[in-house]
């Protein structure tokens, strides 16, 4: 890194490198652009690392992109559009730095807290490479006890991938229970009853009471494993990889429906609105359906019970019921 | 049935494999430096901004860092990215100071000392992760109207260059401004170095 480096200013760089990214998004992209945006990276590294810069942060803008309303069309959009985003922002309960981990260290044990909304979804990165990945209305609290990353999911449900070390090692605590991790991805959903359910995706974890004095109940997790837990009994079973993928399709806000009923689709979607389903008719519950929904599609699921069904929807203030 | 759109992986790194051979370390200096570097840019900018007087020079000592930073990687990749990429930014000012041939002391001392507490593993990657959301708004509504307009049609609706145009009634060519404006702002705001205008 000694010599002198070539170098334009800076700023007349990355606007031509925003010029090529905009073109490349907004307008016509032939290959004759791609091949004019390749000879224009190869002339520096400048040119290449602004261009690098932009791009991926750019991409990282797209959680503006999954805020899109469901068709709406004509002139005026921009303010009602601007409102929505504004809402989708309004809370994001944090408080303290992510990297917590790293900060406690040394201090007196600190906690930092992160929680979501209803119908939040958030992904904390850990500065030692683990991610925490919050689902809706999930609180999950931080610490450095003894050496050990404690992170206590207070309630909802999170996924984690942790970054293992042997020196460190990374407890999830939930519901009386301890999850220990043994070089791992897995999810912890705490049912607000008592209730822990925790599927391995990946690694190895332990699932222990967190007063285990004795050993009976604990267990050793492998990948596909869904451990259900409560204040007394532990139970295991196995899943389909095709399952997995489903019961976590809300980190890609999707809930995957099989053969689910009315009743328990609405309890799911409930989950992630503030506008709740209700299904006012015992038969209409037990109606079945398949599909993938968003997570945030009530207004979709409902005109679908309508219109494949024939049941009959009303909306008062934030409940929309479902009736025969 | 619909699909809950937007929340798919970012295409900033592609895995499809298309190059090959002669750039294959090229592609890993990217992969390396989009994942390890980019993330450190709020703590590179406080330091430049701490350490270096001149604001007008921040954007392209910053500039010159990732230089610097990218052509070794396409070497070799360095084994620790915030040790190395501060002590490039390190060496830099250093050189900068001697070129100015008033060599004021102390202002190397401070970088130093400086230099040596930003190599403790910090929090900054966490950070721009955990507030990337607020930190999109913010941006979003700091952009002046017009622009903002834009960008809300071209990434959030999806809209074509072409069809913001037409749906804002201006020309294409002023669209094309407020888009590779509001982009460098938004931009900014996901790695958490504030724009100085």
């Amino acid at each position: 890194m000694s010599g002198p480096v070539h170098h334009r200013d800076a700023d007349s760089i990355e606007a031509e490198a925003a010029e090529w990214l905009a073109r490349e998004h907004f307008w016509d992209w032939a290959d004759a652009d791609k091949a004019a945006l390749e000879s224009w990276l190869a002339v520096s590294s400048a040119h290449r690392v602004a261009y690098l810069r932009l791009k991926s942060g750019y991409a990282r803008t797209d959680r503006l992109a999954a805020l899109q309303p469901s068709k709406a069309e004509g002139p005026g959009i921009a303010w009602p559009l601007l409102l929505r985003v504004a809402a989708s922002f309004a809370v994001i309960g944090v408080l303290g730095v992510a990297g917590a981990f790293y900060l406690a260290r040394n201090a007196r044990p600190q906690e930092s807290t992160y929680s979501t909304p209803v119908g939040g979804h958030e992904i904390i990165r850990l500065a030692d490479g683990s991610e925490i990945e919050l689902n809706t209305s999930t609180t999950v609290a931080l610490r450095m006890e003894a050496g050990k990353r404690i992170a206590k999911l207070a309630r909802g449900e999170a996924f984690f991938k942790i970054t293992h070390d042997d020196d460190h090692p990374f407890i999830v605590e939930a519901a009386g229970h301890r999850v220990m991790d043994l070089g791992t991805e897995f999810s912890v959903r705490d049912y607000a009853g008592g209730e822990l359910e925790v599927t391995l995706v990946q690694g190895k974890a332990r699932l222990e009471a967190a007063d285990a004095k004795e050993d009976q109940r604990s267990a050793v997790l492998v990948p596909g494993d869904v451990a259900v837990a409560t204040a007394d009994t532990m139970s295991i079973r196995k899943v389909k990889a095709s399952d997995l993928a489903n019961a976590l399709g809300w980190r890609r806000g999707l809930l995957v429906f099989h053969n689910t009923s009315l009743a328990q689709a609405a309890a799911a979607l409930n989950r992630y609105n503030p506008n709740k389903l209700v299904i006012a008719d015992a038969r209409a519950a037990r109606l079945t359906i398949n599909g993938t929904f968003g997570t945030h599609d009530v207004e979709f699921f409902a005109r679908m019970a309508e219109t494949v069904f024939g049941l009959r929807v009303s909306t008062a203030g934030t409940t929309t019921t479902i009736s025969r | 049935m619909k699909h809950g759109g937007g929340m798919a992986e970012a295409p900033g790194t592609d895995r499809g494999g298309t190059r090959r051979d002669a750039s294959m370390s090229a592609s890993a200096a990217e992969e390396w430096f989009v994942r390890e570097v980019l993330p450190l840019e709020a703590a590179l900018m406080r330091f430049l901004q701490h350490n270096w007087r001149n604001k007008a020079d921040i954007a392209d000592l910053r500039q010159e860092v990732y230089v610097h930073v990218f052509d070794a990687a396409q070497k070799e990749i360095p084994a620790h990215a915030r040790a190395f990429v501060f002590q490039i930014a390190r060496n830099l000012l250093i050189n900068r100071l001697r070129r100015l041939q008033i060599v004021p002391i102390e202002a190397v001392a401070d970088v130093d000392a400086l230099g040596a507490a930003f190599d403790a593993p910090g929090a900054e990657r966490a950070v721009i992760a955990r507030d990337e959301l607020r930190r999109l708004q913010t941006a979003l509504d700091r952009l002046p109207p017009r622009c903002r307009e834009a960008i809300i049609l071209g990434r959030i609706e999806g809209l074509t260059g072409r069809a913001i145009a037409e749906r804002m009634g201006i020309s294409e060519q002023a669209v094309s401004v407020h888009l590779i404006n509001g982009m460098r702002a938004l931009v900014d705001e996901v790695y958490g170095s504030e724009r100085k205008s």
